[in-house]
């Protein structure tokens, strides 16, 4: 296990830093990069490529300072509200132990944490997922259906501008529909290794994860309050969640785990955990259609050819073979899911 | 997802030897607890409120933490995996048991209050925006990301670290800065005392000071 040390010995209030570099896109060059970048080095993360485009989304500092109306400031604040303790929508549109920021770290604005402006500046756009054009709203839909084993908001309620809103906010100075690549987009794969090991993913679970994920994979909640999110279970996300995808997986773990240590797990140990995590049970996708392998035949091609659903898993079981909705129950439908798009224009 | 699925898995994952182990088996009694605990009173206090003491060592308050951390810290003081020259003769003069029921004892006092915190408002807010958001453009996580919401603690892993004084928060920062501390699972606090400057240090612990915990 590598104890990965670095010292910033900074004095300068990081405060005043932000302001002025508030929301600051950049193709990346050779002059000398953002502080959050340069801290981003020192952690281990690569170099901006030539022509990457680089954008540290502001704060809600920066918020705070902006020229914009104050109830947009207000509306902006309800979305971060809502993306750092969505567990306040439990029971509504939260039917698991899961908030945005439990993977998208750093309030959302974390390179190699699958920052969420970046969909505010790349949709409307197609979707392997649907088969469909959406836009953020639906975006975000999808990941109360999956993610949080939910129920979206309606579009257009009040908690899908807030939600939308703080994405753009994050988006600002980015450009729409950038040509280039985007530095720190997603939770980028380390290389697949030859050989993919349980036994070792476990060992390394244990060993690495379960003082804050739990041994069980249930996370940590203390007297009722969420602290660590469960990376499986009832708990956890569905088997519709783009984590259940093994390289995601592996993208997450060795660009953010241990919280706090990111790139300290070798790409190895990263795929090993990712593939003992994704081989544990969840809640069912909500695209099932009654049968695990009817289902794996219908989403294989664009979604679960990435996981283990359907596959074998540890006990010789089929993973995912099961009408387990977890706290949601078989009452509780994401409407969401399913929902066809420009029937006419694709009739065409 | 109680507190006892952390505290059990501890005695699994820790593996700090079997003298921890053991005394993670042993259950303590909190009135034996109070005839252990006559030496710890001079410094800890009778109410177990700990005295911050600016520029010097600043004694914790250990009323209302967590009694296996505790039982964990002693355990660290005597083994040598804490460095502390004026907690290892303290440590030292217990038993086993004695830890454990020194432990409960202190576990299940009233939190105090915590000093410290009388600092200027600008550095209160630093101190709340590390606490509570982080600073991740430096990789700070935040506090309570680990600590728990109102960093009240975290099972017997992540201790309570709100109303606990500003000068003893300072110091265990420092340590961890300076490679004197390392008893933390896994280098986690470690890590992120790293990237911490020297007002970021004085502003977390300020306001965590500055934040008066209600006991149940």
């Amino acid at each position: 296990m590598n104890h990965f040390r670095t010292h910033l010995g900074r004095t300068t209030l990081a405060l005043a830093s932000a302001t002025l570099v508030a929301g600051v896109s950049l193709a990346a060059s050779a002059e000398s990069p953002h502080p959050a970048v340069e801290t981003l080095l020192e952690m281990g993360y690569p170099a901006p490529q030539e022509g990457e485009l680089v954008h540290i989304p502001p704060t809600m500092a920066d918020l705070e300072a902006s020229d914009l109306h104050p109830e947009t400031k207000q509306v902006i604040r309800r979305g971060y509200d809502l993306f750092t303790n969505t567990q306040q929508l439990r029971g509504e549109n939260v039917f698991n132990d899961m908030n945005c920021s439990s993977c998208h770290l750093g309030e959302g604005r974390q390179p190699f944490s699958a920052p969420v402006w970046a969909a505010a500046v790349t949709l409307p756009n197609y979707r392997g997922k649907n088969d469909h054009v959406n836009n953020l709203e639906e975006r975000i839909a999808g990941c109360f259906a999956y993610s949080m084993n939910g129920v979206p908001p309606e579009y257009g309620s009040d908690d899908m501008l807030a939600m939308t809103a703080y994405h753009q906010w994050l988006a600002k100075g980015a450009p729409v529909y950038p040509d280039q690549p985007i530095y720190g987009r997603g939770f980028p794969a380390p290389d697949r290794p030859d050989e993919l090991s349980y036994e070792n993913g476990e060992a390394l679970y244990v060993e690495n994860c379960a003082v804050c994920h739990s041994e069980d994979g249930s996370g940590y909640y203390e007297k009722g309050e969420y602290v660590f999110p469960p990376p499986w279970g009832d708990g956890s996300n569905n088997w519709g969640a783009g984590i259940v995808r093994l390289f995601t997986a592996a993208g997450f773990i060795k660009n953010n785990m241990p919280l706090g240590q990111p790139m300290s797990l070798s790409d190895q140990e990263a795929w090993d955990i990712a593939y003992y995590m994704s081989s544990q049970e969840r809640p069912q996708d909500p695209r099932y259609t009654g049968d695990v392998a009817e289902t794996l035949e219908r989403f294989g091609p664009t979604f679960h050819r990435h996981s283990l659903y359907g596959q074998e898993g540890p006990d010789g079981e089929v993973l995912a073979d099961h009408a387990n909705w977890g706290e949601k129950g078989d009452e509780v439908k994401p409407w969401n899911v399913g929902q066809p798009r420009f029937e006419e224009l694709k009739a065409q | 997802m109680t507190s006892k699925r952390i505290a059990g898995g501890l005695g699994l994952l820790l593996g700090v030897g079997l003298a921890a182990g053991q005394a993670m088996a042993l259950e303590g009694d909190a009135e034996r607890g109070q005839a252990a605990a006559g030496t710890c009173v001079a410094c800890h206090q009778g109410d177990g409120s700990g005295m911050n003491v600016p520029g010097g060592e600043s004694w914790p308050r250990l009323a209302g933490m967590d009694a296996s951390y505790i039982a964990k810290q002693l355990h660290d003081f005597k083994e040598g995996r804490r460095q502390n020259a004026s907690m290892m003769p303290f440590a030292n003069m217990l038993n086993d048991q004695q830890i454990a029921d020194v432990a409960v004892y202190y576990s299940e006092m009233p939190v105090t209050g915590a000093q410290g915190g009388d600092v200027d408002e600008s550095l209160l807010d630093r101190g709340e925006q590390l606490a509570l958001r982080g600073d991740w453009d430096r990789y700070i996580v935040s506090c309570k990301s680990c600590h728990g919401p109102r960093n009240e603690g975290a099972g017997s892993t992540f201790p309570g670290i709100a109303s606990q004084h500003a000068g003893y928060i300072e110091n265990q920062l420092r340590a961890w800065q300076a490679d004197e501390r390392s008893n933390d699972p896994q280098n986690l606090m470690g890590a992120i005392a790293k990237r911490m400057s020297d007002e970021d240090i004085r502003a977390v612990s300020a306001w965590l000071a500055s934040q008066s915990v209600a006991s149940e």
